[in-house]
């Protein structure tokens, strides 16, 4: 029998944390984006402008929203509900700490592929339904990039299942108590790393959404809270991106002193803040030098971890 | 759990029936996108787990992603064309085709007769290993088949003139 209370209270907490943490990542970000730059940044509501993010949680939901008369309706409407489902289904396997997860599935790296992938039509679809011509260009960058990246995620992800034996990303974390993943499987994490850049498309692969030239790329024309909802849905994906590479190749909640769950959010926190330093010091890439880049570069590189990997791992095994 | 299974049944059912009679193309895919996601849960019910997670990630997430890809190409004369299309008398021949499936279906549950042809049960790491024992040569045929696929596409793909790459 499952003990509902225990699987009710530990949804409660990592789907609520999770928004919460998004919701002050916008805060986050613009402040040390700010600070990197040399300016300000948000600093006037609250102390040190933390209440920014409810300031603008206000200001969107007065907002007018509006549904523009030649996109497809039923499409267009459904489609910001989509980014943020597929982000908060992908928390369900994340293991936070020894049996701190909502769903400990033996599939569960499966399973974040499986959703990272559907989150993909978010965008697509998104782009299509509006009707107009920049969101449909940032779709159609926004496929090419993501249907690539997605094959490197997928092939740098297996060296770590291949050094734990197993998908459960419980027993990946466990099987990292003496060596985190990240010295044998190098390469793998610095793949997982890109290609997780590039399917929550943050600078430098944000062609999607590349403002200079798309206006606003794929949610061009979304207003209002829908617009909220596809705001939110990538700060939620950099955090994922985030948890997962700190379970896949940093030892997950493992380290000295603290408990658990303090230091799986410091590990989180450290490259949450890596990936917001990235894009205040990166220029972004062009569109052909990303795709070359992706298929010349990171995927043989991916395949040869991948050989190098399990040879070893069969030839420890005798 | 066998009401989640003929939950799932019934909304890929549904699905499927308006993938084939929406005008819309991508309303069409996206209806197919949804049957693909109901049909991994029912193989994850029946305990085919990494088949389920397969069925998402190559069927839902890539190949559809691709489909939709063409299609969203095609632009809003695709739905007047479809229409033109969907007369009801090009619905005679495909349903006469399945029906005569739907009565071979009726006639073994009818019958109750599971053991296949062959007189045995397949299971997927039997599969997996003769795939990769006796077959491999097959396997290793299909790959090669895939290579000229990419080579031909690599070929068409390329640039004629010989303007000064840029990258």
């Amino acid at each position: 029998m499952i003990d509902w209370s225990h699987t009710a209270l530990t949804i409660g907490i990592i789907l609520g944390g999770a928004l919460m943490l998004a919701g002050l990542l916008i805060w986050v970000e613009r402040r040390l984006l700010g600070i990197w730059q040399e300016r300000y940044g948000p600093n006037r509501v609250g102390p040190g402008g933390c209440l920014q993010s409810l300031a603008d949680m206000i200001k969107i939901f007065t907002k007018e929203d509006w549904i523009p008369p030649f996109a497809d309706k039923a499409v267009f409407v459904i489609t910001p509900a989509i980014v943020v489902i597929t982000a908060l289904m992908s928390f369900a396997v994340v293991p936070i700490a020894p049996s701190f997860v909502i769903a400990d599935l033996n599939m569960g790296a499966m399973f974040f592929l499986a959703m990272s992938s559907l989150a993909a039509y978010s965008v697509i679809i998104g782009g299509w339904a509006s009707n107009s011509k920049f969101a449909f260009l940032g779709s159609l960058r926004a496929i090419a990039q993501l249907l690539s990246y997605e094959v490197f995620m997928g092939l740098s992800l297996m060296g770590a299942v291949l050094l734990a034996g197993s998908f459960n990303l419980s027993d990946i974390v466990e099987a990292q108590r003496h060596q985190w993943f990240v010295i044998p499987q190098f390469l793998g994490f610095l793949g997982f790393f890109m290609a997780g850049l590039a399917e929550a498309h943050r600078t430098p692969f944000d062609m999607p959404e590349a403002e200079a030239e798309l206006v606003a790329g794929y949610h061009s024309e979304y207003s209002g809270m829908k617009f909220g909802m596809f705001f939110v849905g990538e700060y939620l994906s950099v955090i994922l991106l985030s948890a997962m590479t700190v379970i896949l190749f940093f030892g997950g909640w493992h380290g000295p002193w603290l408990p658990p769950v303090m230091w799986f959010v410091l590990k989180m926190a450290f490259f949450i803040v890596l990936i917001i330093l990235i894009r205040a010091t990166w220029p972004r890439f062009r569109f052909d030098q990303l795709l070359s880049f992706g298929w010349k570069v990171v995927m043989p590189l991916a395949l040869m971890n991948l050989l190098a990997t399990g040879g070893v791992v069969l030839w420890k095994q005798g | 759990m066998e009401v989640l299974f003929y939950i799932a049944a019934a909304v890929t059912f549904l699905a499927t029936l308006r993938v084939i009679t929406h005008v819309h193309p991508v309303h069409a895919l996206l209806y197919l996108v949804v049957a693909l996601i109901a049909l991994a849960l029912i193989f994850y019910l029946l305990g085919a787990q990494f088949a389920a997670a397969l069925e998402i990630i190559i069927y839902g997430g890539a190949i559809m992603v691709l489909f939709i890809f063409v299609v969203m190409l095609l632009g809003p004369l695709a739905v007047e064309q479809e229409k033109s299309w969907l007369t009801p008398g090009t619905w005679v021949g495909p349903s006469v085709l399945a029906l005569v499936l739907l009565g071979e279906v009726g006639y073994l549950i009818a019958a109750g007769d599971y053991l296949p042809i062959s007189g045995m049960e397949t299971r997927q790491k039997g599969v997996s290993i003769v795939l990769y024992g006796p077959y491999i040569i097959g396997v290793e045929l299909a790959s090669m088949l895939l290579l000229p696929g990419l080579i031909g596409a690599y070929h068409l793909g390329r640039r004629l003139s010989k303007e000064p790459r840029s990258c």
